[in-house]
């Protein structure tokens, strides 16, 4: 056993079966509580900004204020006190830009810990993270190595200086400011996230990844994450996301924009394991995430791939707007809930191109006393001539206390397009328990068997660096939901 | 000491009592066969022995090699050695066969304190074995017993005695669905698995599986008890009389 996997190990031991819920100790820097005009103003001062990003968040915040928290979602939610939340913390030892052998040991410590290790050499070949440590960035590894090929990966933070012109033109180009309450909310007071530029025909050389930890105390996590893929390019994304084990529930109200341009293909993946909370439901973030991709040029292709174990609320829709001619939207889902977790999650497909075609894999498995839907609208608009889509949706349920549910929403406004929707809902069934019982499996086991088997369509997206990582994630979720 | 000693015996499900009653032994070696009509019982003496939920022991005692397995939960017998071939068995969408197959390896190694199979090794030895049971590589790449016809599946269960070398196995029906020579393949499968090391119990209805899988004893249920006793030849008496003439002497 490896240093590494010894100290998560003994993490684990420590704090039962979420072994991602350790705290840091570092000295912070944060904002004072609450949130108003000032505070965003201390915000876009921390990161130097110039006044246009300044007055965007401002003018975000005036919309915000004139909005409401949404409720159509199946999801319990106490009210949230925007006013009792830290909207910026940051290590003090990651105030300006860093090299890698600069970084805060400390930091360096936690992403291995998490299984995350930051120096190169260690790294899993062919893969560049950029660590986010609640507000802040605290590195970015194979810059230079992707800079070669004209790839630009780094924090948005820094994005908004060194390439203001794109940051300009495409934030808020997707996912505009006021498209909901919390995309106005992040618009206000974002602070940090990845920023990923692909030139015109490049195949981006490795794997691109964002690790998203949150560490201080009743401090609100607002990334911000904006991909651009020009013309005929290609990249692969990862995020992931934990969080340390409190008894307080956190927010985290992310947005995330891509642009994929004629012939480029964007594959974005995240494995969230935020703190779900307690079996009773004590603590856990809420995650309340806006993502969409638009599919500006012909021939373009977003792939969302999700495997969503964490969070004690998940709200999330990632979604695709097809306008380019016979573009292709993907979306693949895993979402696993136990305890008392609930998560309502799923997509929107929006055709505006002809010939734009879409697939919708959503696998949902309840435990516990959760409750799980999946929401997804498909929407065919009268120009997307010969659009298609095709949507599987599976719910499996393990034991008989939770609810699983699909709520679709199709709108066909173009009578050529074809739009297929398939829904099942199972149960492991007692012959299924007993045969692999049967075969020494004890019933833990068996469960995660068979709903790897269940989620093998979705696994098989993830980057296979991943998927056996995502793998054990969803065994680990599921303990203690037999019996 | 006895591999399986069956005491007195007396099971039931909800509320009826399905077993009123069985006596048995069987040594390491032994083949012992059960032959009965439909409904007397023959399913539920293999679920009661494996330990299966919601089939309650209310009398008597079930030993193997010497220790009560009574409080022991299904996973734990099959692991301390007991197998149970399926009259039907079980489809498992998405999961993997091979990925099945070593799990269940696994945890019967785990459970004797030897080390898990390497993986490499491990799909030669499938192969090997599946070969010589007439399963196909292509059967083993896909979902367990998904899409399976009735006769793969029963070979598929011999296939998982092979690798699992339990030591005490329950065949329920394995030959029903086996075609003329998938039925001398599996049986030859199963011969093959005879011997010291373990004891067997052979559920069927025919003469024809026990010409192949020649048994040492044959028991005849009726009505949730053994009422008959014999060698091989009780198995042709019953081909040539049927049970009633038995069942009425009893
Ligand atoms: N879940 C159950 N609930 C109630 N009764 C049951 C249940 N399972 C089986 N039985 C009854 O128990 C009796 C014995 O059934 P069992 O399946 O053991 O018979 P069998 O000898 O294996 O028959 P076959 O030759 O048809 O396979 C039957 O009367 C059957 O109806
Ligand atoms: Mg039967």
């Amino acid at each position: 056993m490896g240093a590494t996997e010894e100290t998560i190990a003994a993490v684990e031991e420590a704090t039962g079966q979420y072994k991602y819920g350790f705290v840091t100790d570092v000295e912070t820097e944060k904002a004072p509580k609450g949130l108003n005009e000032d505070i965003i103003r201390f915000i876009s001062a921390k990161k130097n900004e110039p006044e246009w990003m300044l007055e965007w968040r401002l003018k975000a915040y005036a919309k915000w204020l004139t909005m409401e928290s949404p409720d159509w979602a199946k999801l319990d939610i106490p009210e949230i006190d925007y006013q009792d939340i830290y909207y910026y913390a940051a290590p003090k030892s990651a105030e300006g830009p860093k090299s890698l052998d600069e970084v805060d040991p400390e930091l360096l410590a936690t992403y291995e810990k998490l299984g995350i290790p930051l120096n190169e050499q260690k790294m899993l070949a062919g893969v560049a993270v950029d660590a986010v440590f609640d507000s802040v960035s605290v590195a970015t590894t194979f810059r230079e190595e992707l800079a070669k090929s004209g790839v630009i990966f780094c924090p948005i933070s820094e994005a908004v200086h060194s390439h203001p012109e794109l940051v300009k033109k495409y934030i808020g180009s997707v996912v505009p400011v006021a498209d909901n309450y919390f995309s106005a909310l992040n618009s206000a007071v974002f602070t940090d996230g990845s920023f990923v530029y692909i030139p015109k025909g490049v195949r981006c050389p490795m794997e691109l990844s964002t690790y998203f930890r949150i560490n201080e105390k009743n401090t609100g996590q607002f990334e911000r994450t904006l991909i651009i893929a020009e013309d005929a390019s290609y990249v692969s994304y990862l995020e992931g996301c934990t969080a340390p084990q409190r008894d307080e529930n956190q927010l985290h109200a992310a947005v995330v924009e891509l642009v994929a341009m004629e012939d480029a293909e964007i594959k974005y993946s995240t494995v969230q394991n935020w703190y779900p909370g307690d079996a009773d439901g004590k603590g856990g973030i809420y995650n309340f995430v806006t993502k969409r991709g638009a599919c500006r040029g012909d021939r373009s292709k977003i792939a969302w791939t999700q495997v969503e174990t964490g969070s004690a609320v998940t709200w999330k829709y990632p979604s695709c707007i097809l306008q380019g001619k016979d573009s292709v939207g993907e979306f693949y889902s895993v979402a696993v809930t136990n305890g008392a977790q609930q998560a309502d999650t799923g997509t929107k497909m929006i055709h505006l191109g002809e010939g734009s075609r879409s697939t919708i894999i959503s696998k949902g498995i309840s435990a516990g006393k959760s409750n799980n839907t999946y929401r997804g609208l498909v929407q065919v608009m009268p120009k997307a001539e010969n659009a298609r889509n095709f949507t599987q949706c599976d719910s499996l349920l393990v034991g008989d206390k939770c609810g699983a549910h699909t709520v679709p929403y199709i709108v066909s406004r173009n009578p050529s397009g074809k739009i297929e929707h398939e829904a099942t809902t199972s149960r492991i069934s007692e012959d299924q328990m007993f045969y692999c019982r049967q075969r020494g499996l004890d019933e833990e086991e068996t469960v995660s068997l068979i709903v790897n088997g269940f989620c093998r369509e979705v696994m098989k997206e993830l980057p296979m660096e991943f998927a056996v990582e995502a793998q054990k994630l969803i065994g680990i979720s599921l303990e203690g939901s037999v019996g | 000491m006895n591999l399986l000693e069956i005491k007195n015996l007396k099971a039931k499900i909800g509320d009826k009592e399905i077993l009123h009653g069985i006596d048995l032994t069987i040594n390491r070696g032994e083949v012992h066969a059960i032959m009965g009509p439909n409904g007397s019982g023959k399913s539920t003496l293999s679920y009661v022995l494996s330990g299966r939920d919601g089939y309650e022991v209310t009398d008597g005692e079930i030993l193997l090699d010497g220790e009560s397995v009574l409080d022991m939960e299904a996973d734990e017998r099959a692991r301390a050695g007991m197998f149970l071939a399926f009259q039907y068995p079980v489809e498992l969408p998405g999961v993997g066969g091979m990925s099945f197959l070593r799990a269940a390896v696994n945890a019967r190694l785990r459970e004797k304190g030897e080390d898990e199979v390497d993986q490499l090794a491990f799909v030669k030895m499938v192969r090997a074995k599946a070969k010589a049971l007439g399963v196909d590589d292509e059967m083993l790449k896909r979902a367990v017993n998904v899409g399976f016809s009735g006769g793969e599946k029963k070979r598929y269960e011999i296939l998982q005695m092979a690798l699992l070398e339990p030591t005490m196995a329950v065949l329920d029906e394995t030959d029903s669905g086996l075609d003329v020579d998938a039925l001398r393949i599996v049986s030859e499968g199963v011969n093959a698995l005879r011997g010291e090391a373990r004891g067997m119990l052979v559920i069927t209805h025919y003469q024809r599986l026990l010409s192949h899988i020649v048994p040492d004893y044959v028991h005849i249920l009726a009505g949730g008890r053994i009422i008959k006793s014999g060698d091989k030849d009780l198995a042709l008496e019953v081909e040539n009389n049927g049970y009633a003439g038995l069942i009425d002497a009893a």
